[in-house]
């Protein structure tokens, strides 16, 4: 992923296109990388906060993955961990104000993980080790690929815990509405406890496995 | 290699740079985000007499239902009335304020310190032709801050609803505070009993049945787990409620 990618070349040629999909599935932040773990079991509960932590990663890893591709190369190397916190927490500071001023219920769920985006390991991540050495661009790209590989996860474990745990698909009451409750149906409270979030992601890691032997480590 | 001098010169630049983008965004953002705690703060007032308001008309329903807001001091005495969009007494509007500060104000007065007078909010309201008191709350819970509004039926004494809310009391535990389940218990009980002694509503450990049969009606269930935030819910309401004893013995007579 290091080496130079050359000029003139296509928008969306394979090498870039690779960017983006190959975090969604065999380079994925939180299943194959383990990264951004704490998020990914605290905001799942419901598909909405899931939602929004989501795209918040998203803008934040996008524009902090072009800025430091563009200034890359004058950043002093000796304080390059400095600029990247700097921006990083400035666009999440953003981030957090925008959504007190207009999604104020979300941001009121989501209380200290918007914050916590700062500390989130695939930000820091991906901007040293590739918008440190690559052109805007496929930085760009690079972000959205890996928020998005972020982003799925995050939504299918919300998807399963809010229908388990709540009866609710984004609040829509679902299991009310095909009546399951009068067959004495009832939801699963512990759904809505972070260690079945972790569970959720287990799964997921074990079907992804499964599937793509690659993944298995030797031993 | 970049020397020492750019080093500087480029983390101060960017320092600047990020500060004045942050200020102005934190500027420009103000206006809309004290809006979101306004509306948050009247939907709360509203949600203790069981008025669910939606967010686009919760200042129509505020006007329509808070026929009169007080600012009471501790001998009972309103210092502010504002009714009707005006002022009949006083200049601060009670809605304006900050139960935090006046709280202060009374721990200050009350260890010996010298503070202001402090001044307490009531809001009155009017559904359906029944009068209902509703009393603003703010106390200390075991992470942060919890608050709430109780109101309080004609007689000044029979709670009518309450609502808490919490900055962040453990999930699960401490923070089944802010849910129905735990808030309708409050409905019918009393904070006075019959010759208007105050007792406030206790959340009692262990569950109401461990209360003498006639101290029932003055007590609620705590949260199982939850005992520390269960106990400041308690002190907040004794807290809080203490400050308008007076206004009310005046006006029970």
């Amino acid at each position: 992923m290091s080496e130079e990618v050359k000029q003139r070349e296509p928008l969306f040629s394979p090498k870039n296109k690779k960017l983006i999909f190959n975090p969604l599935s065999r380079e994925n932040p939180i299943t194959v990388q383990v990264l951004g773990i704490c998020s990914a079991l605290a905001v799942t509960a419901k598909l909405e906060p899931a939602f929004v932590m989501s795209l918040s990663v998203l803008v934040v890893l996008t524009a902090a993955n072009v800025i430091i591709s563009l200034l890359r190369n004058t950043i002093p190397t000796r304080i390059r961990i400095i600029v990247q916190l700097v921006i990083i927490a400035s666009l999440v500071i953003l981030v957090d104000q925008v959504l007190k001023a207009f999604a104020y219920d979300v941001s009121k769920q989501l209380s200290v993980f918007v914050g916590l985006i700062i500390t989130n390991c695939i930000i820091m991540g991906r901007l040293e080790a590739f918008a440190m050495g690559n052109k805007p661009w496929p930085a760009f790209l690079d972000g959205i690929g890996n928020a998005l590989g972020y982003g799925w996860i995050l939504l299918t474990v919300a998807f399963f815990r809010e229908l388990l745990g709540s009866g609710t698909i984004w609040n829509y009451p679902v299991m009310e509405n095909l009546g399951l409750y009068e067959f004495g149906y009832k939801n699963n409270g512990f759904m809505i406890l972070p260690p079945m979030a972790l569970i959720v992601v287990g799964i997921i890691i074990w079907i992804q496995r499964s599937r793509d032997k690659e993944l298995v480590e030797e031993n | 290699m970049f020397s020492n001098r750019y080093i500087f010169i480029y983390a101060s630049v960017m320092v600047i740079v990020v500060a004045a983008i942050l200020s102005s965004a934190a500027t420009y953002l103000k206006p809309f985000q004290e809006k979101n705690v306004r509306t948050e703060k009247i939907m709360d007032i509203l949600k203790s007499v069981n008025i669910e308001a939606e967010k686009a008309e919760a200042d129509t329903l505020y006007n329509k239902y808070i026929v009169e807001e007080l600012a009471l001091n501790t001998d009972g005495e309103a210092t502010s009335i504002y009714k009707d969009q005006n002022f009949e007494k006083g200049d601060i509007r009670p809605f304006e304020i900050k139960l935090k500060s006046e709280i202060k104000k009374k721990e200050f007065l009350d260890a010996g310190k010298e503070a202001e007078e402090p001044n307490f909010p009531l809001y009155i309201c009017n559904k359906d032709g029944e009068t209902y008191y509703i009393i603003p709350l703010r106390g200390k819970g075991l992470w942060g801050p919890i608050w709430g509004n109780i109101a309080l039926k004609q007689d000044m004494k029979t709670v009518y609803g309450v609502t808490f809310g919490h900055k962040g009391e453990t999930p699960g535990l401490g923070a089944e505070i802010s849910t129905t389940d735990f808030q309708k218990q409050f409905v019918g009980k009393t904070i006075f009993d019959d010759n208007y002694k105050f007792t406030s509503v206790k959340v009692v450990k262990g569950g109401i049945g461990t209360m003498p049969a006639n101290q029932q009606i003055h007590g609620v269930d705590a949260v199982s787990g939850g005992t520390i935030t269960s106990d400041a819910v308690s002190d907040m309401i004794a807290d809080c409620l203490i400050n308008y004893e007076e206004y009310i013995k005046k006006q029970i007579k």
